[in-house]
């Protein structure tokens, strides 16, 4: 019996994306984040996480989504990755959820390019699809 | 308490294989005597001897045993010391070494007893095997006494080159027959003076007042430290909200014991250079023995300290940067009789503080770096387009060895040239927040500049605002605040087309506007409408960094960024602040490179700040001429330069002038000028519908403007005029950038232009 991976589902845009709850270390609502000049676009800036400083991540710049309306509130979803800490900018948060290897498939070819790269694979729930996310890659803001 | 045992006689066998390493690569470099190091070698092998034998390290007894059997011969004088003996005990080290590392990993020692290093020593400690040994044992043994620090004659080594088969071919490989002459003895005198005299590196520290320490204790320590320097930062800011004397008392002795303790626990942390350097004739002396060169090492600043940390991440650079001054800097001996120097070539490695950095300078006295043939490597290799390779100055050429996969060996040679080299030595080298510079002087060799923090965590730092961020530049690269008040600002702040300079004191520095390098706007002024300019030092340059604000100093913690925030080049890090928000710490030589600044062929690298403020240097204002000859003026001389409309200029009395800030600012067009002065009454017409440029200055109590061509850069140069080219109007000829310039006379030559008009003006 193959082990389950435990995920944590956060929303972007209406849909579902998730990210290994292994790589997650915290959720946290507000943040104060003062800006990086000159980052890539994806980098809100930095943020300090009691006496850790971790690089704030715009998840739906990351994923070529249209920008977060001005006040639609978000939640971040800290992880710690090869970047060092980072947080993850997402709309809200969901569930954490087991999933068994075998509900995962290879990300579709129809997603574009820029997403599916991010995308480590696809899990069919009952009711709805997760993309789950490569941590190392969603984090890198470079592209 | 086994793993303690074993974990302690490593780290003492260790020093005790150090201190051996020194004291023979110093006996082969003729600066100790062979008979002071015979006993403390003794001891010393066996005592691992010993050591190994209790916990059960057969291997490394055995080849701790064999050298013992050799220096016991040699003590009792049945065997003599020669370069050969230098060579195996060497190679004995290293496989100790090897052996200590396995038992490192393993706890065990391994399966390699090295059994043909053995029986080398074993066929060397044999007395006189005349029969046995080659020729050339007699001729060593002499060439070792004590009084004769001059090697005997090359040709006789050579009946030794089929020598016994080598345990370690990288290494050990047989010594070239010509090159492995020795040093002379006049080498290292400093270092060797306390050494020959010294104890015996065998004893271990006194056990009753001091204490072996693991490094992650101390690392932990110093995280720890950090941290409190943060709290203590938040506390204080908290406390300067509340009126309540208490907590001010508390908060201010908890101020106080912070600092202390930071400051103890960053100096349990330091260690002296030398525990890198010590490790460097060693490297110079297989390197040059490998390149067929001969070099003595000299060595300065040995006691100079730095924290542990940062020591380990230069040894790697710095025995690179070694290796690659042996190898590419000093040239082969034939070469260096050829251009008259010595055949011996030096390497010189000098350490020392230089305001809360340590500079540790590798300087060779070879033929300096190639610019030709590193400018024909770069295109090869694509780094560059021939035309950008035409347009480099020399710093920006020699600077491109530093581009990954460049090598300019001919040769890729065994030790290095294989494409990981400075490029390694910089990334290494920046990452712990340092620098690297390489200058050279062509035919008279290089010299490679690291720079390195005192310590890593904890700096002083500059809290400046610009467009209502904070940010940190750490002290160590700031020279000092200057604050422009309005009505100076004109005199102070020169825009040189385009590119604002500072006039300070006579001299003349860069200035960039912070927010526009970091693309966040422009800076503002202060409530009085002055400007705030930080004077900083980067990579031996000055420059100004105009900012919104100068708040405080603050001791900052500074935390690493992301891997693609570092790359920016802009921030080193950033830290926590007293409020609790993040602020940047700025990284000056990265700001100063996307300002374009550290790469001007003016800006030439001083030993220190100094120079560029040196009386010597002077800026010049660098024009072109009509035919495309350089002029330059002093820029002391130069009060503004403005760019106007050709259809401003008016005709007042058959001369030129302009409207100019409310007043009348008669023009003097300079090429026409030097041209009436030369070839008298034909002027040509001036077709021009492009905008003038004008540089205005001070001339007999009023201003007056000198149309000039195009300008084209600012010089600061050490220039020296030579009279005999001068002609009306022209001081005489200096070379500036490198390039053949005319230094104006503008004085002179306005007196000549202004007079006639004077009088027209009044007729």
């Amino acid at each position: 019996m193959p082990e389950a991976i435990r995920i944590c589902t956060f929303l972007l845009e209406g849909k579902t994306f998730a990210l290994p709850v292994a790589e997650v270390r915290e959720v946290v609502k507000d943040l104060e984040v003062t800006p990086v000049p000159l980052a890539p676009p994806a980098v809100l800036g930095l943020a300090h996480l009691r006496g850790q400083i971790a690089t704030a991540v715009d998840l739906r710049r990351r994923l070529d989504m249209p920008a977060r309306a001005e006040g639609e509130p978000s939640v971040n979803v800290v992880v710690q990755s090869a970047e060092g800490l980072v947080c993850l900018a997402v709309d809200d948060v969901g569930d954490v959820i087991d999933v068994l290897p075998d509900v995962m498939e290879r990300p579709p070819d129809t997603l574009r390019p820029s997403v599916r790269e991010l995308v480590r694979g696809i899990c069919k729930l009952e009711d709805e699809l997760v993309l789950l996310l490569d941590t190392d890659r969603a984090v890198d803001p470079s592209n | 308490m086994a793993d303690e045992v074993v974990s302690e006689f490593l780290a003492e066998a260790a020093e005790l294989l150090d201190g051996l390493e020194r004291d023979l690569v110093a006996v082969d470099g003729g600066n100790l005597d062979p008979s002071d190091v015979v006993a403390g070698t003794f001891r010393a092998f066996h005592t691992l001897k010993g050591t190994s034998g209790f916990l059960g390290f057969d291997k490394l007894g055995g080849v701790a045993h064999a050298g013992e059997d050799l220096l016991c011969a040699i003590r009792e004088s049945a065997v003599g010391w020669n370069r050969e003996v230098t060579d195996v005990l060497l190679e004995v080290l290293d496989a100790l070494r090897a052996i200590l590392a396995e038992a490192a990993r393993t706890e065990k020692d391994g399966d390699n007893a090295y059994p043909a290093l053995v029986e080398r020593l074993k066929a060397l400690a044999e007395p006189r095997p005349k029969d046995a040994c080659p020729a050339g044992e007699e001729a060593g043994t002499a060439a070792a006494a004590p009084a004769s620090p001059e090697p005997s004659p090359a040709p006789v080594f050579s009946p030794r080159a089929p020598a016994p088969t080598l345990v370690r071919p990288a290494k050990a490989a047989p010594p070239p027959p010509v090159a492995v002459v020795p040093e002379p003895a006049a080498a290292v005198a400093d270092k060797a003076a306390p050494r020959a005299g010294g104890e015996p590196h065998a004893d271990a520290g006194d056990g009753a007042t001091t204490l072996r320490v693991p490094v992650s204790v101390l690392d932990r320590l110093m995280s720890l430290v950090g941290e409190l320097v943060l709290a203590r930062n938040q506390l204080l800011c908290q406390e300067a909200t509340r009126e309540d004397a208490r907590l001010a008392v508390t908060s201010q002795r908890i101020h106080q014991l912070t600092t202390g303790l930071q400051e103890s626990v960053m100096k349990a942390r330091m260690q002296p250079i030398d525990n890198v350097f010590s490790r460097l004739p060693r490297v110079a002396r297989d390197t040059a023995q490998v390149c067929g060169k001969q070099v003595r090492l000299l060595t300065s600043g040995q006691e100079t300290e730095l924290d542990k940390t940062l020591l380990e991440a230069i040894k790697d650079p710095l025995t690179h940067v070694v290796r690659n001054a042996v190898d590419h800097g000093v040239e082969r001996p034939e070469a260096r009789l050829a251009s008259g120097k010595p055949a011996e070539g030096t390497v010189t490695i000098r350490a020392f503080h230089d305001g809360g950095q340590v500079i540790v300078e590798v300087e060779d006295d070879g033929a300096g770096v190639n610019l030709a043939k590193v400018r024909a490597k770069a295109i090869t290799l694509g780094l560059v387009t021939a035309e950008e390779a035409e347009r480099l100055s020399e710093r920006e050429t020699v600077d491109l060895v530093f581009r990954p996969g460049f090598s300019t060996a001919d040769s890729v040679t065994q030790i290095s040239g294989r494409g990981v080299g400075m490029d390694v030595v910089r990334t290494n080298v920046e990452r712990i927040g340092g620098s690297v510079e390489m200058i050279s002087t062509a035919g008279r060799g290089s010299i490679c500049r690291i720079r390195v923090p005192l310590t890593l965590l904890i700096v002083p730092a500059l809290i400046v605002a610009s467009k209502g961020e904070r940010y940190a530049v750490p002290q160590a690269s700031l020279v000092e605040l200057v604050r422009v008040p309005p009505e100076r600002e004109a005199q102070m702040v020169v825009d040189v087309h385009g590119s604002l300079v500072l006039r300070l004191r006579g001299a003349i520095l860069p200035l960039m506007d912070l927010a526009k390098v970091l693309s966040t706007g422009s800076a503002s002024r202060a409530g009085d409408g002055a400007l705030s300019v930080v004077v900083l030092s980067a990579e031996g340059h000055q420059f100004g960094l105009l900012v919104d604000e100068v708040a405080d100093t603050e001791e900052i913690v500074v935390k690493p960024l992301g891997r693609q925030l570092q790359a920016l080049g802009a921030f080193s890090g950033a830290t926590v602040r007293g409020d609790g928000r993040v602020a940047l710490v700025l990284e000056v030589a990265g700001i100063a490179r996307r300002a374009g600044l550290l790469s001007g062929a003016d800006s030439r690298a001083g030993p220190g700040v100094e120079a560029v403020r040196g009386g010597a240097t002077r800026p010049y204002l660098i024009l072109r001429g009509r035919d495309d000859g350089r002029l330059a003026i002093p820029l002391s001389d130069v009060a503004r330069i403005e760019e106007i409309a050709p259809d401003r200029v008016e005709q007042v009395g058959g001369a030129e002038a302009i409207q100019y800030r409310g007043a009348v600012l008669p023009l003097v067009r300079v090429a026409n000028a030097l041209l009436e002065r030369r070839k008298r009454g034909r002027v040509p017409a001036l077709e021009s519908s492009e905008k003038l440029q004008v540089v205005v200055q001070q001339w007999a109590g009023r201003e007056v403007g000198l149309v000039v061509e195009s300008i084209v850069d600012v010089a600061e140069e050490d220039v020296a005029i030579d009279p005999t080219r001068a002609r009306p109007g022209v001081a005489g000829c200096a070379v500036i950038q490198g390039r053949i310039t005319e230094v104006l006379d503008t004085a002179a030559l306005l007196a000549a232009q202004m007079e006639p008009s004077k009088e027209a003006q009044r007729a």
